[in-house]
């Protein structure tokens, strides 16, 4: 077993415990990191976007060597009814820049590679091993960890968990709670497979370019949720997710949803004929700012998504992992350059550093939105998604009745499913919550 | 079987496993009728992973589990079911994530 005391142990090797253990061991810490999959990345689930500026921050030059799909020229939003959908969409060819901001991923591979990169900045990495406990020490200072590999206490100055929304070990040491239903969504996905120039005519790409959709309206069936589907060279991202707790009071399962979500006229013809090679489920923290628990104690962090750093509105999650994972490993080295103990005092650094970012920000900003679309999740996903696609079809369709009845038409529909007083309030509380 | 569930098993069968044979990582308590959460999770699950049986308790297989942490939410703050990561390796293993 493993006898040295390590500077370091990371819990983890997601985007925020690569970050982390990428950032420590690069600067000459000790770090071992442990990761419960056959390899790093073969237990994480993506869309997935990815960000280049906060990984170009940790590795300027990603673009070199890391497996990235397509970067994306263009976004497309969908609101959907069952049969039609009103979509806004931007595209342009400022995209196609030297240095393009975001790309699409496939996690098990990028995870791969990034774990790689923190390998050889030092580290070492044990997968196929979970972690089982965390040890403390009479004054509850942690101290190590416990796996079930054999062998007793792997000790470190100080541990970073990063063991993203399902943090086990993290609330049985209660440091934080178990997520509620209500702040985590289900998400299930699948892997379609196309040849790349098929996928490249279907999205009107050209090479690496890449499009994403995202989708929501009458497909969630009134619940808080999201569709998507995203280009990456030879397959397509398709998924679907809910809040836990809207799945616990309705009828669907999200298998079901994710084939009704498939078949929708606008969706079936982009994924025709495609190979499908895998199924994955994966929950995403949804609760937002007002969810974040303590983040720093003594002798331990936590980074990404156990401890809910994930903007739901903005579908980023990443990003915000490998920032606080790049974060706290920058506090951990400035506290032991400084040869000062892990306390937790010391370790405020990190949280420091954090609220300084964009990651705090962010969350601020939105902290009332989570709520907002959960409460009144009938109106934002059925009511609303229904009138506008009513309303637009009353402008497209040419059929003799007075331009004027028409709009007369689509303003009494609303103000019929939805008071006046409501539709003022439902603008009035996503603005304040938006701002 | 129901056709939902024929539908689940046939997307499973895509994934790649390493079943840890006879130490499965989730245990539902032994109950006589089951909470409103825990029955929810015949219908909830993405692996259809749960099913009532024929005296109504909730009985689990998480041979096909996908490890998302729904039914931990869901059901282990109530006691319902013990969760565990399976043990190091084992488990679902993603190629594509
Ligand atoms: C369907 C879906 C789509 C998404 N789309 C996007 C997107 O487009 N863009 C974006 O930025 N974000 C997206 N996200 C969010 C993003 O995936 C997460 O925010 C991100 O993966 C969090 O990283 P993490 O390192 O905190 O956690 P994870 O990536 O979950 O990593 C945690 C790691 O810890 C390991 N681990 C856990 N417990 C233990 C233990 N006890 N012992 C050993 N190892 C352990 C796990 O095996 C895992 O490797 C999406 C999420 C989902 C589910
Ligand atoms: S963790 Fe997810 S896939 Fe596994 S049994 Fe629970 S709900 Fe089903």
């Amino acid at each position: 077993m493993i006898e040295e005391k390590f500077d370091a142990i990371v819990i983890g090797a997601g985007m925020a415990g690569n970050a982390a253990a990428y950032t420590m061991a690069s600067r000459g810490l000790n770090v071992l990191q442990l990761e419960r999959g056959e390899y790093p990345g073969s237990k994480n689930v993506q869309g997935g976007i990815l960000y280049a500026d906060m990984l170009e921050k940790i590795i300027p030059d990603f673009r070199e060597e890391a497996p990235l799909e397509r970067h994306l020229i263009e976004q497309r939003f969908w609101m959907m009814t069952d049969r039609s959908h009103t979509g806004m969409q931007y595209r342009s060819d400022d995209f196609n820049e030297e240095k393009p901001n975001r790309y699409t991923i496939i996690r098990s591979q990028f995870d791969r590679w990034f774990n790689k990169q923190v390998q050889a900045a030092g580290a070492i990495v044990i997968s196929e091993t979970t972690v089982t406990e965390l040890v403390s020490d009479a004054y509850g200072k942690v101290i190590g960890v416990r796996t079930d590999r054999a062998g007793g206490t792997i000790f470190a100055d100080v541990v970073v968990l990063a063991e993203g929304v399902n943090g086990l070990l993290g609330a049985r040491a209660g440091l934080r709670p178990t997520p509620k239903p209500e702040h985590v969504a289900l998400a299930v996905k699948e892997m379609h497979f196309l040849p790349r120039e098929t996928i490249e005519a279907r999205f009107n790409l050209h090479g690496d370019e890449g499009v994403v959709i995202e989708a929501a309206g009458t497909i969630s069936k009134g619940m808080t949720g999201m569709g998507f589907v995203y280009t990456n060279k030879e397959s397509i991202s398709v998924g679907m997710g809910c809040l836990v707790s809207d799945f616990a009071e309705n009828d669907e399962t999200p298998y079901g949803m994710l084939e009704v979500f498939k078949k929708h006229p606008s969706i079936a013809p982009l994924i025709e004929g495609s190979e499908v090679k895998e199924y994955a489920a994966h929950l995403i923290p949804e609760g937002g700012y007002k969810t974040i628990p303590e983040l720093f104690g003594d002798g331990w962090v936590v980074v990404g998504d156990a401890a809910q750093l994930n903007n739901a509105i903005h579908r980023e999650g990443s990003n915000l992992a490998m920032t606080s994972g790049r974060l706290a490993g920058e506090a951990i080295f400035q506290v032991k350059s400084r040869r000062d103990p892990m306390t937790k005092q010391n370790l405020a650094l990190y949280k420091k550093y954090l609220d300084d970012s964009f990651v705090m920000k962010d969350l601020k900003k939105y902290k009332d939105m989570p709520a907002l679309l959960h409460t009144q999740a009938q109106n934002f996903f059925l009511t609303y998604p229904t009138l506008v696609s009513k309303a637009m079809e009353n402008f497209l369709r040419v059929d003799g009745t007075p331009k004027i009845e028409k709009e007369k038409a689509s303003v009494r529909a609303f103000r019929e499913k939805r008071s006046l007083t409501g539709l003022f309030g439902d603008a009035w509380r996503l603005a304040r919550a938006w701002r | 079987m129901s056709t939902q569930a024929a539908r689940v098993e046939e997307k499973l069968f895509q994934n790649r496993y390493l079943v840890d044979q006879g130490k499965p990582h989730i245990v539902v308590q032994p109950h006589t009728t089951p909470s409103k959460n825990l029955l929810a999770m015949t219908k909830i699950c993405p692996a259809g992973c749960y099913e009532k049986n024929a005296s109504g308790q909730v009985e689990i297989t998480p041979d096909g589990c996908l490890e998302c942490g729904t039914c931990r939410v869901l059901c282990e703050p109530q006691g319902d079911i013990v969760w565990n990561y399976p043990r190091g390796g084992y488990g679902v293993l993603f190629k594509f994530g």
